[in-house]
């Protein structure tokens, strides 16, 4: 295996789409609920631990061999707003094109037949670092980084917040950022055992509402 | 890219020539340039000047809202299942040469739900004079510039003036009355372009779109017979 594969597929230029994405940050900013950084903080914390969490359990469920069928419908059953699952889905589709095209594997194929609209983002992570030769730990982290990094990126864009104060925060959550990602890969370990009911739930209600306000907004800057 | 040959496998990953079929695709050509120059109106013209003889659709990418394809629709140029916007995320240049993902995939499933297509043209919001196309995304590539930014553009050069397939110089008809020199700019652009074409036009004028719809043809041609 190689560490620095894990580099290459949780660099923010891994051409999978998510420039185009805020994680929620844009309905946030609308809604005034991130202002600064110490509110982008707030945020990206709640973000962390609920959507976070599952997304990171999910990977490394993935990346341990859970058919992604059964992650896929986890997944749906743990994202109740259609337009988080759309953007997910959307988003798995695009990690779906870009980790075949760095990593072909046959397992990728299959999934881009079986998903050809595409799988939610999360599953398609963990079978991409399977590809890479990454394991379940490694994909945790780049979902649970990719949980605030992406809010962090978008803010600066929508509030030209000081780009150094918003990397700032996404230091001072490192230490939570590793004790989500060993807790998703608890989770995803009871999987073999108890099926995806052991995977971690935690929703955040608000990132629900506001997805689907912000999908109605007439002029954005992010698809989600 | 070639990664995948199985004709029976999953979608093509990237820029691959056939369909799962093995039939040609749809040549995708892509139009950039700073904003209002012309490119809307550009792929309006050619969508009206083609679409009797060729099966086309558009993909959009705006800056923000989906102005460029409501644009489209309103003008009818054609029906609206041919017409498909991107969400870019504030960035049209990352979305059509940073990461194409985005892209690939509205082209595909136009060519799956209305294909199968001749052309698909790719527009880019006004972004900035080194925004380009990936050659992951389209075959060949339109920049679009205008009379009224200023007759130096051509001579300042850039990737997009420089290299792309086709250069316009657009609005030629607003040349008096906002200074530009249109042999200056002209001198400038075969200056900076050795042998590659330009075409200088107005689509208020009664030629219109004709020169630029002459050389998408031989694009097609040629991708044809490739
Ligand atoms: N006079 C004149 N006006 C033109 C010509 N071509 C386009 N326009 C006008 O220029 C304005 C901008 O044209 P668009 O086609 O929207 O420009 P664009 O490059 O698509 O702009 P963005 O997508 O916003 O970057 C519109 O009002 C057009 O009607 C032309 O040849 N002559
Ligand atoms: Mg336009």
């Amino acid at each position: 295996m190689s560490r620095a594969a894990l580099l290459v597929l949780a660099d923010g230029r891994f051409p999978a789409g998510g420039h185009a994405h805020s994680g929620g940050a844009e309905a946030a900013v609308g809604a005034g609920r991130i202002t600064d950084a110490e509110s982008l903080e707030a945020f990206c914390r709640g973000r962390l631990h609920t959507a976070g969490l599952v997304s990171a359990a999910l990977a490394a469920a993935a990346v341990l061999g859970v058919p992604p069928r059964e992650l896929d419908a986890a997944a749906d059953a743990r994202t109740p707003s259609p337009a988080l699952r759309l953007a997910a889905r959307k988003l798995g589709r695009q990690l779906t094109r870009a980790a075949r095209a760095t990593w072909p594997s046959a397992e990728l194929d299959a999934l881009a037949r079986e998903f050809p609209k595409g799988a939610h983002q999360p599953v398609v992570l963990g079978l991409a670092a399977r590809a890479a030769g990454l394991e379940a730990v490694d994909a945790a982290y780049c979902a649970v980084y990719e949980s605030v990094s992406g809010p962090a990126s978008a803010t600066v864009r929508l509030l030209s917040l000081d780009p150094f104060d918003a990397t700032a925060v996404l230091a001072r959550l490192a230490p939570e950022l590793d004790r989500v990602a060993d807790q998703a890969v608890e989770a995803a370990r009871n999987v073999a055992d108890e099926g995806t009911d052991a995977l971690p739930a935690a929703s955040a209600p608000l990132l629900e509402i506001a997805a689907e306000l912000h999908a109605a907004w007439p002029v954005r800057l992010f698809a989600s | 890219m070639h990664l995948d040959h199985h004709h029976n496998g999953p979608a093509a990953v990237s820029a691959d020539a056939h369909r799962k079929d093995g039939s040609h695709r749809a040549l995708r050509i892509g139009l950039g340039g700073p904003v209002g120059s012309g490119k809307t109106a550009t792929v309006a013209a050619l969508c009206r000047a083609l679409r009797d003889e060729l099966s086309l659709a558009v993909v959009t990418n705006d800056i923000y809202t989906r102005e460029d394809a409501e644009f489209l629709l309103r003008e009818a140029v054609l029906p609206p299942e041919r017409i498909t916007a991107v969400e870019t995320g504030a960035c049209p240049h990352t979305a059509i040469r940073d990461d194409i993902s985005a892209n690939l995939e509205a082209v595909e499933d136009l060519e799956d739900e209305v294909g199968p297509l001749d052309l698909i043209l790719v527009e880019s919001g006004g972004d900035n004079l080194t925004a380009t196309f990936s050659k992951g995304l389209v075959d060949a590539q339109i920049f679009v510039i205008d009379v009224a930014g200023g007759d130096d553009i051509p001579r300042k050069g850039g990737p997009g003036v420089t290299t792309a397939d086709l250069l316009i110089v657009n609005k030629t008809d607003l040349a008096p009355y906002v200074g530009s020199d249109l042999a200056r700019m002209a001198a400038d652009a075969k200056a900076q372009r050795a042998e590659l074409p330009v075409v200088l036009q107005s689509l208020r004028s009664e030629t219109g779109v004709a020169d630029t719809a002459a050389w998408v043809r031989s694009q097609l041609a040629a991708w044809t017979a490739a």
